[in-house]
C-alpha cells in the first residue's frame, strides 16, 4: 500500500452508534424516522424552557449489551454531563453526554485481519449520549442566506465507543468497523447502516518508525460515511504524514474533513473545532446506578456472539471456516441456517443451500432471510427429499423457486404435479414393473390384503423417477398392475 | 363590598354559606390589582379567563363537585409555564414566548380549582434579590414604595402582601421565596429539593431551584403543599417520598421540640433590630416549651461564594438555549450565525443575567474548573455535613431570613457584591436541599417586617409549618396591606 515501509500508522477510532430504541433517550418521542421534518418532537427534545429529561432505561439496557459483548467493565455509577456549545441543531445549547464517569470502560474487541491474523483492539470507554438534529444548508429549497434545521433526530440515543490507538493499518480499521457493525446487529441495538448515519466513525491517526513505541503527532479525520471511506481516508492521511516526515517536516495536530468526491482530506477551519466544552455533571438527571445482579441478568440474556458462533459452526457442524464466516456474517442468516441444520442430517448440504440459493434469493428479491416464503422448515423438507433421492438436485432447484413464489410446501408442489412430470404410461409402466419385481415380498403382502403397502410401493416409484412421475398416473397404473397380478393368482 | 380574607378556610366558609362567590372574589382581586398598579407586581393578567373560570367553579360549588382549592385565587411567578399567555421570566428574550405546555405544579393546582389571576414580576430569570432586575420594570414594596420587595419572587410576595390574591407561587434558588416574604411580611416556604416537581419551571440553577407557596396564613401554605408535593415522573430529581397531610399536625404543641440556634447566623452584619426580634422569637418558643439549643454550622462563611459559583455555572448552561435560533427574541440585523448569537444575547439579556452567565462560563472553563466548580462542590458536601452534625442536637433551626429589613430601591443595585451578601442566611438551605420557611416575627422602628427563618430536616416541612402556626397565632400575626395609596 505504501512506499513508506519504514513508517507504521497508529490508528484509533471513535464510533457513534445510533440505538434502535422505540423512543428517544430523554423523552417519549419516537426515535425511528419517517415523519416530516420537526414532527417527532416535544418540549423536552426541543429544549423548551422548563422541560426536563427523563432517562429511557431501554437505552441503558442496550448500552449494557454492547458493554458485555466487548468485555467492558460497567461502572456501578455513571454520570451524565452537559457538553456546552452553540449550534442551531442543538436546541438546549448543550448536549447531554457522559464525561468523567462513562457507562463502561476497558473492553476489548479482537479483529480478524484479511491476512488471517488477529488484532486485539482495546476499548477505552463507551458512553451514552443524545443525538443532535440535522442542519440543512444546501438543499434545493434552502435560500442562499438561510439554513433549515430538522430536530427529529434530537434526543435519539447514541453510544460513543472510543478505542485505544491499537490499529496498525487502514484495512484493520475497516475490519474493526465491519465487526462492530456485525456485533451491534447481533445485539439488536443498532441497524448498523453507515450510509444512513446509524454508525458514524471519526478516526485519529499518527505515524511512527516501525518497531518503535512512541506516539507521533496525531490528526483527526471526520466526515467518512462508509467503511471504504474510512479506509481510504486513513490511507490518504498515512501517506500525507509519511511524506511530511520524509521531507523533514512536522505533522500539525488538526482536524481534517474527508472529501469523498475528491478523495482528499482537507483541514477544518481552526474555529470549527476550537471548543472548550465546559463539561459539568447534568443536574437534571440522577447518576445511572447499576447493580451487579442486573449486570448478570443482562449477561445471561446476551445472544451468542458472531465470533463464538463461527467457532461453533466449525466444531459442531464440521463446516469449513469459509462457510462459518459467511453464515455468521448476519445474525438473521445464522439463525436461518441453524433452523435448517436442526432438521437435516447433512449440515454441509444445508450450508451450501443457505449460502447459495437462499442468499442469492435474498439479493435478487431485495428481501431479508426472514421475509422469504422459503422458510427454514420448508427448506429442510426440500433437502430431506433431496437426501432421500426422492428428487434430483435439478428438480430441487425448481421446487425452491416455486416455494419462493408460492410459499407452498415442497411435498404439495410435487403432489400437485406442477413440475415437469413424467406422465406417459409406457415409461411409467416399465418403472413400476421394475419396482414390483424388486419388491416381491411387499407385493405378496399387498396381494394378501395389506393395502398399506401401496403407499410404500408408490414412494419407491416416485423415488425411482426422482419425484417427477405424476403421482395420480402412478397410483392408477400401480393399482392396475397389482390387480392384474391378483387376477393371475 | 366584600372584605379581605386571610386564608382559604374563611373564603370557603363564605362560599359554602353563599355569602360570596368566586366571581365576586375575582372582581375584588382584579380591582385591588388595578388600584395597586403602581407596585408593578404583575407582568400579565388573565382577567377574562379568571372570570370565566370563577363562573365555572361557582357552578361546581353548587353541585358540590368543586376541588380542594375552590376559592383560591392565585398569582404565579412568571417563570412557570402555562399553555396560555406569555411566560417571560422577566426578560426581553422571552417577552413574547408562548409555552405549548403547562408546568406540573400549575396542572395540579388547576385540577383542584385554583384560579390563576396573573403572572408576577420577577428579577430576570430569577437572578436578583430585589426585583430591580426585571425587563418590565422594578417592583415596589407595598409597605414603603421607596423600598424593594426583595427578590427574585418580588411580584409574588407583593401580590400576597397587598391582597391581590389569596396566595402565590414563587421559586427559590438562593432565597427567592423567603427573602421577599421576609421583606413584605408574608409567609414563604421553600420545600425540600425534590419535594415539588420542577417540570415547567424555567431553570435558573437546576440543582437548587424549588417551587413553593407564598401565603398570608400557615394553613394555606400547608394546604398548598398537600397539592404541590409529590413525585413527578417528568422530573427525575423529584423524590419518591411519601407526602404526609401537612394540615394534620399543625396544631400539635411544640413541647420538647429542640430548636437549634446556629451561632454563625447571628454574627457580624446582622442588624440589631433583627437580632432582637429573633431573640424574642426564641424566647416565645421557649415559653411554648420548645428547647432552644446552640449549634454550629462552621462552613457557613463559604456558602455565598459556593452558591454563586454553582448557581452561575448551571445558569450559564441553562440560559444557553436562548440564542435566537428557535424561539424568543432574535436580533434582526445579524448577518451570520455567530452575529445572531452575539447580538441576540447582548441585546435581549439584562446586565445582571449577562454578568452571571460570564461568571458561570468562567468557572467551568478549562483550567479553572478544578479551582472553582470542583472546589465548590466539595464545600457543598461540607455544608451538608455541617447540617447533619446539627441534626444530632436539634429538630429544626431558627435564624433570621435576612440580615436587614427591606432596603431602599437603588441602594445596592450598583454594587452586586453587597447585593449577593444579603443572601447569606438563605443560600445554604438551597445548597443542602433542606426545607425552610420565612415567617414574620416582628417589625423594625420604621414598621418594616422582620422575617424569622425556620430550617428543617429533609422532608420535614410539616415541623416547620407546625412551629410557624404557633408563631402566627401567638407571636407575630401576618399583616395585610389594605390601603394601596402610594406611600
Ligand atoms: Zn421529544
Amino acid at each position: 500500500m505504501s512506499n513508506h515501509i519504514e513508517y507504521e500508522p497508529v490508528i484509533g477510532l471513535e464510533v457513534h452508534i445510533q440505538l434502535s430504541t422505540v423512543s428517544k433517550i430523554f423523552c417519549g418521542c419516537r426515535a425511528r424516522f419517517g415523519s416530516e421534518a420537526n414532527a417527532q418532537v416535544c418540549p423536552v427534545c426541543l429544549g423548551l424552557p422548563g422541560a426536563l429529561p427523563v432517562l429511557n432505561r431501554k437505552a441503558v439496557d442496550y448500552a449494557a449489551r454492547l458493554a458485555l459483548a466487548t468485555g467492558c467493565e460497567i461502572n456501578p455509577r455513571s454520570v451524565f454531563a452537559r457538553k456546552n456549545y452553540f449550534y442551531p441543531d442543538l436546541p438546549k445549547g448543550y448536549q447531554i453526554s457522559q464525561f468523567e464517569q462513562p457507562f463502561c470502560e476497558n473492553g476489548m474487541i479482537t479483529v480478524e485481519t484479511a491476512s488471517g491474523g488477529k488484532r486485539p483492539v482495546r476499548i477505552r470507554r463507551i458512553h451514552l449520549e443524545e443525538d443532535a438534529g440535522k442542519s440543512m444548508h444546501q438543499e434545493a429549497y434552502v435560500g442562499d442566506d438561510e439554513s433549515l434545521v430538522d430536530l427529529n433526530r434530537c434526543g435519539v440515543p447514541l453510544l460513543e465507543l472510543v478505542t485505544e490507538p491499537d490499529l496498525t493499518a487502514p484495512e484493520e480499521a475497516a475490519a474493526f468497523l465491519a465487526y462492530l457493525r456485525q456485533l451491534v446487529r447481533y445485539l439488536e441495538i443498532c441497524d448498523g447502516n453507515m450510509e444512513e448515519g446509524s454508525l458514524r466513525c471519526d478516526a485519529n491517526i499518527s505515524v511512527r518508525v516501525r518497531g518503535t513505541f512512541g506516539l507521533g503527532t496525531k490528526t483527526e479525520l471526520k466526515n467518512m460515511n462508509s467503511f471504504r471511506h474510512v479506509e481510504r481516508a486513513l490511507a490518504f492521511e498515512y501517506e500525507r504524514q509519511c511524506a511530511l516526515l520524509t521531507a523533514g517536516q512536522a505533522v500539525q495536530q488538526e482536524t481534517l474533513l474527508w472529501d469523498a468526491n475528491r478523495n482528499i482530506a482537507t483541514p477544518m477551519r481552526s474555529k470549527e473545532f476550537a471548543h472548550d466544552y465546559r463539561y459539568f455533571p447534568e443536574p437534571d438527571l440522577l447518576p445511572v446506578e447499576i447493580e451487579t445482579n442486573w449486570i448478570e441478568a443482562q449477561r445471561r440474556d446476551l445472544p451468542e456472539l458472531p465470533q463464538a458462533k463461527k467457532v461453533r459452526y466449525q466444531e459442531a457442524f464440521f463446516l469449513p471456516a469459509y462457510d462459518a464466516a459467511v453464515l455468521t456474517e448476519d445474525a438473521d442468516v445464522a439463525h436461518y441456517y441453524e433452523q435448517v441444520a436442526d432438521r437435516v442430517d447433512d449440515k454441509k448440504l444445508a450450508s451450501n443451500w443457505v449460502m447459495g440459493e437462499v442468499l442469492r434469493a435474498c439479493k435478487e428479491r431485495g428481501e431479508g432471510v426472514t421475509d422469504l416464503k422459503m422458510t427454514p422448515a420448508l427448506l429442510a423438507d426440500l433437502l430431506g427429499m433431496l437426501t432421500r433421492s426422492e428428487i434430483n438436485s435439478g428438480m430441487a432447484k425448481q421446487i425452491f423457486e416455486q416455494v419462493l413464489q408460492t410459499g407452498k410446501s415442497p411435498h404439495d408442489l410435487v403432489a400437485e404435479g406442477g413440475l415437469s412430470q413424467i406422465d406417459d404410461h409406457d415409461s411409467l409402466q416399465s418403472v413400476i414393473q421394475t419396482v414390483l419385481q424388486a419388491q416381491q415380498k411387499d407385493v405378496s403382502a399387498y396381494l394378501q390384503g395389506n393395502e398399506k403397502v401401496l403407499g410404500f410401493l408408490m414412494g419407491l416409484v416416485m423415488k425411482a423417477t426422482s419425484g417427477r412421475a405424476n403421482p395420480r398416473t402412478v397410483t392408477s397404473l400401480l393399482r392396475e398392475e397389482l390387480a392384474q397380478l391378483k387376477n393371475r393368482l | 363590598m366584600i372584605h379581605s380574607f386571610t386564608d382559604l378556610q374563611s373564603i370557603q366558609g363564605k362560599l359554602a354559606a353563599g355569602a360570596t362567590s368566586c366571581a365576586e372574589l375575582t372582581e375584588y382581586y382584579l380591582d385591588r390589582i388595578h388600584e395597586g398598579a403602581h407596585l408593578n407586581a404583575f407582568i400579565s393578567l388573565f382577567a377574562e379567563r379568571a372570570r370565566a373560570q370563577a363562573v365555572e367553579i361557582d357552578g361546581k360549588q353548587k353541585k358540590g363537585t368543586a376541588g380542594r382549592l375552590a376559592g383560591m385565587i392565585m398569582a404565579i411567578k412568571d417563570n412557570m409555564v402555562l399553555d396560555y399567555g406569555a411566560t417571560t421570566c422577566g426578560s426581553h428574550i422571552l417577552e413574547h414566548f408562548q409555552s405549548p405546555y403547562t408546568a406540573t405544579v400549575l396542572k395540579k393546582l388547576a385540577a383542584e380549582d385554583a384560579i390563576f389571576i396573573g403572572k408576577t414580576n420577577m428579577d430576570e430569570f430569577a437572578m436578583g434579590s430585589s426585583t430591580e432586575n426585571s425587563a418590565f420594570g422594578l417592583v415596589r414594596n407595598p409597605l414603603d414604595n421607596d423600598r424593594v420587595p426583595g427578590g427574585s419572587s418580588g411580584g409574588s410576595a407583593v401580590a400576597v402582601a397587598a391582597d391581590f390574591c389569596t396566595a402565590a407561587l414563587g421559586s427559590d434558588t438562593g432565597g427567592s421565596i423567603r427573602q421577599p416574604a421576609s421583606f413584605c411580611g408574608v409567609i414563604g416556604l421553600k420545600p425540600t429539593y425534590g419535594r415539588v416537581s420542577r417540570y415547567g419551571l424555567v431553570a435558573f440553577a437546576s440543582s437548587l431551584d424549588q417551587i413553593g407557596p407564598l401565603t398570608r396564613s400557615v394553613d394555606d401554605a400547608a394546604l398548598l403543599m398537600n397539592v404541590l408535593a409529590g413525585r413527578d415522573p417528568g422530573d427525575s430529581t423529584s423524590a419518591a417520598v411519601d407526602v404526609p397531610d401537612f394540615c394534620a399536625d399543625l396544631d400539635k404543641p411544640l413541647k420538647g421540640l429542640r430548636i437549634g440556634i446556629p451561632q454563625e447566623y447571628y454574627g457580624e452584619g446582622l442588624d440589631e433590630t433583627v437580632r432582637q426580634a429573633l431573640q424574642k422569637t426564641s424566647e416565645f418558643l421557649r415559653d411554648m416549651q420548645a428547647i432552644p439549643v446552640p449549634v454550629s454550622l462552621p462552613h457557613t462563611e463559604y456558602s455565598i461564594a459556593t452558591y454563586y459559583i454553582l448557581a452561575n455555572a448551571e445558569a450559564s448552561a441553562n440560559l444557553a438555549r436562548y440564542d435566537g435560533a428557535h424561539y424568543g427574541a432574535r436580533a434582526d440585523a445579524a448577518r451570520s450565525l455567530e452575529e445572531m448569537y452575539v447580538q441576540t444575547r447582548s441585546q435581549a439579556f439584562g446586565a445582571e443575567v449577562k454578568r452571571r452567565i460570564m461568571l458561570g462560563t468562567y468557572v467551568l472553563s478549562s483550567g479553572y474548573y478544578e479551582a472553582y466548580y470542583a472546589k465548590a462542590q466539595q464545600v457543598r458536601t461540607r455544608l451538608r455535613d455541617d447540617f447533619d452534625g446539627a441534626w444530632q442536637h436539634c429538630d429544626l433551626l431558627l435564624t433570621p431570613t435576612c440580615p436587614t429589613t427591606a432596603f431602599r430601591i437603588g441602594e445596592k443595585a450598583s454594587d452586586p457584591l453587597t447585593m449577593y451578601l444579603s443572601d447569606v442566611y438563605t443560600v445554604s438551605v438551597n445548597l443542602t436541599g433542606l426545607p425552610a420557611l420565612s415567617i414574620p416575627c416582628g417589625q423594625d422602628p420604621q414598621g418594616l417586617p422582620i422575617g424569622a427563618q425556620l430550617i428543617g430536616q429533609p422532608f420535614a416541612e410539616g415541623t416547620l409549618l407546625r412551629v410557624a402556626k404557633q408563631l402566627q397565632l401567638h407571636h407575630a400575626p401576618t399583616r395585610q396591606v389594605l390601603r394601596l395609596e402610594e406611600r
